[in-house]
């Protein structure tokens, strides 16, 4: 890993541990910029922890994760946020009783301290932003519709474009096709493909067809630790690999 | 035009504040005589602690066990200034230690605390009844929230805070006048408030400023803000992970509903002409939340009107059987959280809205027939051509 440049995020020497329990071992990632990078592993690998520890909902007990070389580790939840990191939920978590429209207003970063929301006003351009994330998010006709009442898809959709509108630079998805239709994954497939032009997507999935689909990097987790990493062929030529995972 | 859309969300919103304001800024008085007009202000007073568990239990899902805390400490500020008025040397002449309050007398003070000095000016006590309880429940607030205590155990622990502050005002008798609290309150700056004219206009300010908190708390709500304290209750994880920092819009909702219930207290003491610490504790900071779940947790209207409702049938019921308000009060409490959760105010929203549905549905069928028979009539000279 050469080149520090053409990193977003620089993950090395990460741990936790669970009253001894080594969630996550010696975890070293790196996420190039413009690039969807998936993490796969058999169940209890520790994958959703290495994105709870990233986005600062667990604390890690070693290592550093660096953001453009700003160290995270021990940074407040909201504060990495606003660094720049988007966190999608394994559930769709959206705001149900209110609209789509309102969901991604609320998501956008103008005025989110205290007295920025008091004194909040919806302008055009926020109004703008709103409309054109709904777009990309292919809900544009949906807009004033109560996020309660959309299909299961379209909530895990919702979600995604809540997260484009704070603008980050990195997106971390944890399984944002699970649940959903072939047309539905083929559709999201398009979508990571489209919104990961211009900032980096990380994708926990176990579909790997969706994978194939989507990923310019492969990390393959095993108990905690990296067995390997690479491009999705050379990962699946992978002995190890072939024998904890695909060969099962 | 912009402002009243913030403050109101639809036109029954805004005729039902209307309506209930001039209820009371205009029938009562007129209606009442001055003695039941003034049980209705103390009652009143106590709606300011309503409207900040609205925002802090029924929008943001804090629900806080202790704002007697708040109501009391804004009532002990206020109260402090019109004692030390009272206690005047030449009124407290026979006194050893003349122009110190009477219960500080009693109990061998010889000289005022430092504590009571700077409540002799009417501008500082004024702002100490907001500015105390506020600065308190914030550090309180920040406290508990930055570490993630919530629910039930911030219920117990901001019940143990009223139950420490209604002893610590009890067993400090020289200092706070002790469980008798303050007593034998005259004058603000010079002015009788025992007087009937001095008690309607201690009212009507206490409606007016009713009316500026409903409409802060109507403003709050239908802001930014107000969404975001409703997401915090239903979505925690989504709104930290949206770049707010929850813990800082709870400790901030938090003293502002302790600002309000100072402004009760203060507005209490005047009205009711003393202060102790029964209005602190346990069971009046309990009393409060069940007016606000009665009236309506979700509405400030509603919420206010709960404690009149509440209150009166507290004294009507309890001049006929006393033992038995409690049972009563108690089984409303549950009935009122078991069937109907959002109050009095929701029971009649709940109408409205069946109404406004029926008069929809009313309409299409209206539209449909009309347009039945707008097709009929121009297909039936078709028919006729052959």
């Amino acid at each position: 890993m050469s080149n520090r440049n053409s990193h977003v995020l620089d993950v090395e020497g990460l741990g936790v541990s669970f009253d001894g329990f080594k969630a996550v071992d010696g975890f070293n990632f790196y996420l190039a910029k413009n690039t969807v990078h998936v993490i796969i592993g058999p169940n209890g690998a520790g994958k959703t922890t290495v994105l709870d520890l990233i986005c600062g909902k667990t604390r890690a007990t070693e290592g550093s994760i660096k953001f453009k070389d700003r160290e995270l580790l021990g940074t407040k939840e909201f504060k990495i946020v606003r660094a720049g990191i988007g966190r999608k939920f394994q559930n769709p978590s959206i705001y149900e009783n209110l609209s789509v429209f309102e969901n991604l207003e609320l998501s956008h970063p103008s005025g989110r301290g205290v007295f920025g929301c008091l004194t909040f006003r919806r302008t055009p351009a926020i109004i703008e932003a709103c409309e054109s994330v709904a777009k990309q998010i292919g809900l544009a006709y949906k807009l004033d519709t109560e996020a309660g009442i959309l299909s299961h898809g379209q909530k895990q959709w919702l979600e995604i474009g809540m997260i484009l509108m704070q603008e980050p630079e990195v997106i971390m998805l944890d399984e944002p096709v699970a649940g959903m239709s072939v047309r539905e994954r083929q559709e999201t497939a398009a979508l990571i493909r489209r919104i990961s032009e211009n900032r980096s997507v990380i994708v926990i999935e176990h579909d790997m067809e969706f994978v194939k689909e989507i990923a310019d990097r492969v990390t393959v987790m095993h108990m905690g630790k990296v067995i390997a990493e690479g491009t999705m062929e050379t990962v699946q030529k992978n002995e190890k690999v072939i024998e904890v995972y695909i060969g099962h | 035009m912009i402002f009243l859309r913030t403050l109101f969300k639809n036109r029954g919103e805004m005729i039902s504040f209307i309506v209930f304001f001039a209820l009371l800024l205009v029938v009562l008085p007129i209606v009442l005589p001055i003695f039941r007009l003034n049980l209705v202000g103390k009652y009143l007073s106590f709606g300011f602690v309503a409207i900040g568990l609205v925002l802090l239990w029924g929008r943001c899902g804090i629900l806080s066990l202790g704002q007697g805390v708040f109501f009391g400490l804004g009532g002990y500020c206020m109260a402090m200034f019109l004692k030390l008025e009272a206690s005047d040397p030449k009124s407290t002449a026979i006194q050893s230690t003349p122009g110190i309050p009477d219960f500080m007398d009693w109990n061998q003070l010889t000289h005022l605390p430092w504590f009571w000095e700077p409540f002799k000016s009417l501008p500082f006590a004024l702002m100490a009844v907001m500015v105390v309880p506020g600065v308190i429940a914030f550090i309180i607030g920040w406290a508990m929230f930055r570490r993630r205590v919530g629910g039930v155990y911030f219920a117990i622990i901001t019940q143990a805070i009223a139950l420490i502050l209604s002893l610590g005002i009890d067993g400090n008798q020289g200092y706070t006048g002790g469980r008798n609290g303050i007593t034998d309150l005259k004058t603000l700056w010079g002015w009788d408030i025992r007087t009937t004219s001095g008690q309607y206009t201690l009212y009507f300010l206490c409606v007016l400023l009713l009316i500026v908190a409903a409409l802060a708390a109507k403003y709050i709500i239908n802001t930014r803000f107000g969404r975001v304290l409703v997401a915090i209750r239903d979505r925690e994880d989504r709104v930290r992970f949206s770049g707010y920092d929850v813990a800082m819009c709870r400790a901030f909702i938090f003293a502002f509903a302790a600002v309000m219930s100072g402004v009760g207290g203060a507005l209490f003491v005047l009205q009711v002409g003393f202060m102790s610490p029964s209005l602190v504790g346990i069971i009046p900071s309990i009393e409060m939340v069940i007016f606000t779940a009665v009236g309506g947790r979700l509405s400030v209207v509603g919420a206010i009107a709960g404690c009149l409702i509440v209150n009166f049938g507290k004294t009507a019921f309890s001049e006929a059987y006393p033992q038995a308000w409690l049972y009563l009060m108690g089984g409303t409490f549950i009935a009122v959280v078991m069937f109907f959760p959002n109050g009095l105010a929701g029971i009649l929203e709940d109408n409205a809205t069946l109404k406004a549905k029926a008069l929809k549905l009313f309409a299409k069928l209206k539209e449909l027939k009309a347009s039945r028979a707008a097709k009929s009539s121009v297909e039936a000279p078709i028919e006729e051509t052959p």
